[in-house]
């Protein structure tokens, strides 16, 4: 079957450092599919390159055997949206705002939302349970409600592929279960393909079909869930030893980083 | 639901602040060295004050009102594109450069004219687009983009365009310092109609192609990462507000000369008014920056009995404490 997105030979230079060294990666229509690997592995760059945000790549990316750079930026949006890192950017937008802009790709100049875009955006807000606070400014909302709202402006956008740049890192632990829930729903309930970077391994194998990691720019390990929990894929990947535990009925095994460089 | 509420109060301000440009276009004329009342108008003992009415006063608040709204609206979309409500036609360098082009084209130029606007006005849009593709370069010269560097770098050119300013009417000839020094004073000053359509020209070429971009300054605010994930096209969206408020800015310096402030000072107290949605904020700031340099200029007209004060004096003198009040609030962008 023809993967929804293909990724050949991805490379990327920056002030002459190789973030991103020929990495081939496909995603099938449907699949969740984390990214995992050290700081500075290129795990955000390989995602950013697929949202149009960096634009020096070289190799090919095929989206549904179209290939990227052929798409207008706005025919991307409507098949690739983003969630980026949590930061400290100012947003002056009430939530409901927010959310409705995720329509940018079906709006055209002087017009306002459509009910068909109205309708998305009601979708986005019950899907993500951030009805109740449409009227209230982003910049009064928590950590983890305001992660939620992106997820949510992502979801209004109607693409098929969701690409999230460590959408758990800040948030408590609650917050942390309810935004991995949420994913694990809209792939599962939507049919939403989900490219996720994430820092915490057992979040990653916990929701994902397939978990592909990251080292100095290359790809170093692409397989199921099962297959990353080995030592030696871990400790490739990060360096440090890992030790294992078997978690409660449902959620699987567990891995734990060792103190201590690994040897060499 | 709130949502609406909100949407009702844009709705009511929006509509408060059309009503009230209304009424401060309709009066502004009426007012200056001697008040001259509509009913003067149609008696032919008064055709002295019905001449200076429609000659020259209506006429200097219609420019005013363009001039106004030209630099409110190229100040917000500098503001939205770079994220910062430091951001203007004035601390970009972006005026420098327009007042550089008009005053090496009073020096050097030729007096033509395309398509009916004038070279000096041309001579001011090159130096305005020329000027913000310079500092915007040596801001990206850098890897990245920081909104610091941009500013240090507009106010670096600002002040180099400034000394080649003076250079230049240093070394001008008497009759073309003269002129220089009269325009860089910023003057409303007009006679008659012409100068008044020529800036229409580039005021409403520019607003038009702002207000299609509404959208895109929205997501522009949140980030070009996101704006770009949308869908939107980040490089066009740039050269489009570039060329709208170079077009703008370079009108406005070259009719009036530089006028300070306005820029800043409109778009954010609009925001402050309306939010930052800029599908209701842009026709807010048109409104409030052609209102705003209405009412200055009609102080400048009356508060000296002797003469008119230059219109830049009244809205730097509003604008200086308004700037550092700015600085201190730290809260440009928050709603």
């Amino acid at each position: 079957m023809k993967p929804l997105v293909a990724i050949r030979n991805l490379s990327l230079t920056v002030g002459g450092n190789r973030i991103l060294d020929r990495v081939s990666l496909s995603l099938a229509a449907g699949e969740y599919v984390s990214i995992v690997g050290q700081n500075g592995a290129g795990k955000s760059t390989l995602i950013k390159c697929l949202a149009g945000i960096c634009a020096d790549w070289r190799g090919d990316i095929e989206i549904d055997g179209v290939p990227l750079r052929s798409l207008s930026q706005r025919r991307r949006g409507r098949l690739l949206s983003y969630v980026p890192q949590a930061d400290a950017r100012v947003l002056p937008f009430t939530v409901e705002e927010f959310v409705t802009m995720g329509r940018y790709p079906y709006l055209s100049p002087f017009t306002t939302v459509s009910p068909e875009d109205r309708a998305a955006v009601e979708r986005a807000l019950r899907m993500t349970e951030v009805e109740q606070f449409r009227a209230r400014w982003l910049g009064t909302l928590s950590g983890g409600e305001r992660q939620k709202v992106f997820i949510a402006a992502a979801v209004a956008q109607g693409a098929r592929i969701v690409l999230l740049d460590e959408p758990t890192t800040f948030l408590d632990y609650r917050h942390q279960h309810e935004i991995l829930a949420l994913l694990g729903s809209l792939n599962r309930e939507s049919g939403t393909t989900v490219l996720a970077v994430y820092h915490d391994l057992n979040s990653a194998v916990a929701w994902s079909h397939r978990i592909v990691g990251l080292k100095n720019g290359r790809l170093a390990f692409s397989g199921t869930a099962a297959d990353a929990l080995d030592p030696a894929v871990l400790r490739n990947l990060f360096e440090v030893d890992f030790s294992f535990v078997e978690g409660p009925e449902g959620i699987g095994r567990l891995a734990l980083a060792a103190a201590g460089r690994a040897a060499p | 639901m709130r949502a609406d509420r909100l949407r009702r109060r844009r709705a009511f301000r929006l509509s408060t602040l059309f009503a009230l440009t209304l009424v401060v276009l309709i009066l502004a004329p009426m007012v200056g060295e001697r008040f001259i009342s509509p009913v003067m108008l149609w008696r032919p003992e008064f055709a002295g004050e019905a001449d200076i009415f429609w000659r020259l006063r209506v006429p200097r608040v219609v420019l005013a009102f363009l001039a106004g709204a030209g630099l409110a609206l190229s100040g917000l979309s500098f503001q939205a594109m770079f994220r910062n409500p430091l951001a203007t036609p004035f601390t970009l360098g972006v005026a420098s450069g327009a007042s550089l082009g008009t005053a090496l084209y009073i020096r050097f130029g030729v007096a033509v004219s395309l398509l009916g606007v004038s070279g000096l006005s041309l001579a001011a849009f090159v130096g305005a687009l020329a000027t913000m593709l310079l500092v915007y370069g040596i801001t990206r010269m850098r890897g990245g983009f920081s909104s610091a560097t941009l500013l240090l770098a507009g106010v670096a050119i600002s002040f180099f365009f400034s000394s080649l300013i003076l250079f230049t009417q240093f070394i001008f000839e008497a009759q073309h310092s003269f002129r220089m020094m009269r325009w860089m004073m910023g003057s409303l000053e007009v006679v008659g109609w012409r100068p008044v359509f020529n800036l229409l020209i580039f005021v409403a070429v520019g607003a038009a192609v702002l207000s299609a971009l509404t959208h895109e300054l929205n997501l522009m605010l949140t980030g070009e990462d996101l704006a770009t994930s949308r869908g939107v096209d980040v490089r066009r969206v740039k050269r489009r507000v570039f060329f709208a408020a170079s077009l703008m800015v370079g009108g406005v310096v070259a009719f009036c000369g530089p006028i300070g402030f306005v820029g800043m000072m409109a778009p954010h107290i609009c925001r402050l008014l309306i939010g930052s949605d800029h599908r209701w904020l842009a026709p807010a700031t048109v409104l409030f920056g052609g209102l705003f340099l209405v009412v200055c200029d009609a102080i400048s007209r009356t508060v000296l009995t002797s003469s008119i004060l230059p219109v830049g004096i009244i809205t730097a003198l509003l604008g200086g404490p308004f700037f550092l009040w700015l600085l201190l609030q730290d809260r440009g962008f928050t709603r």
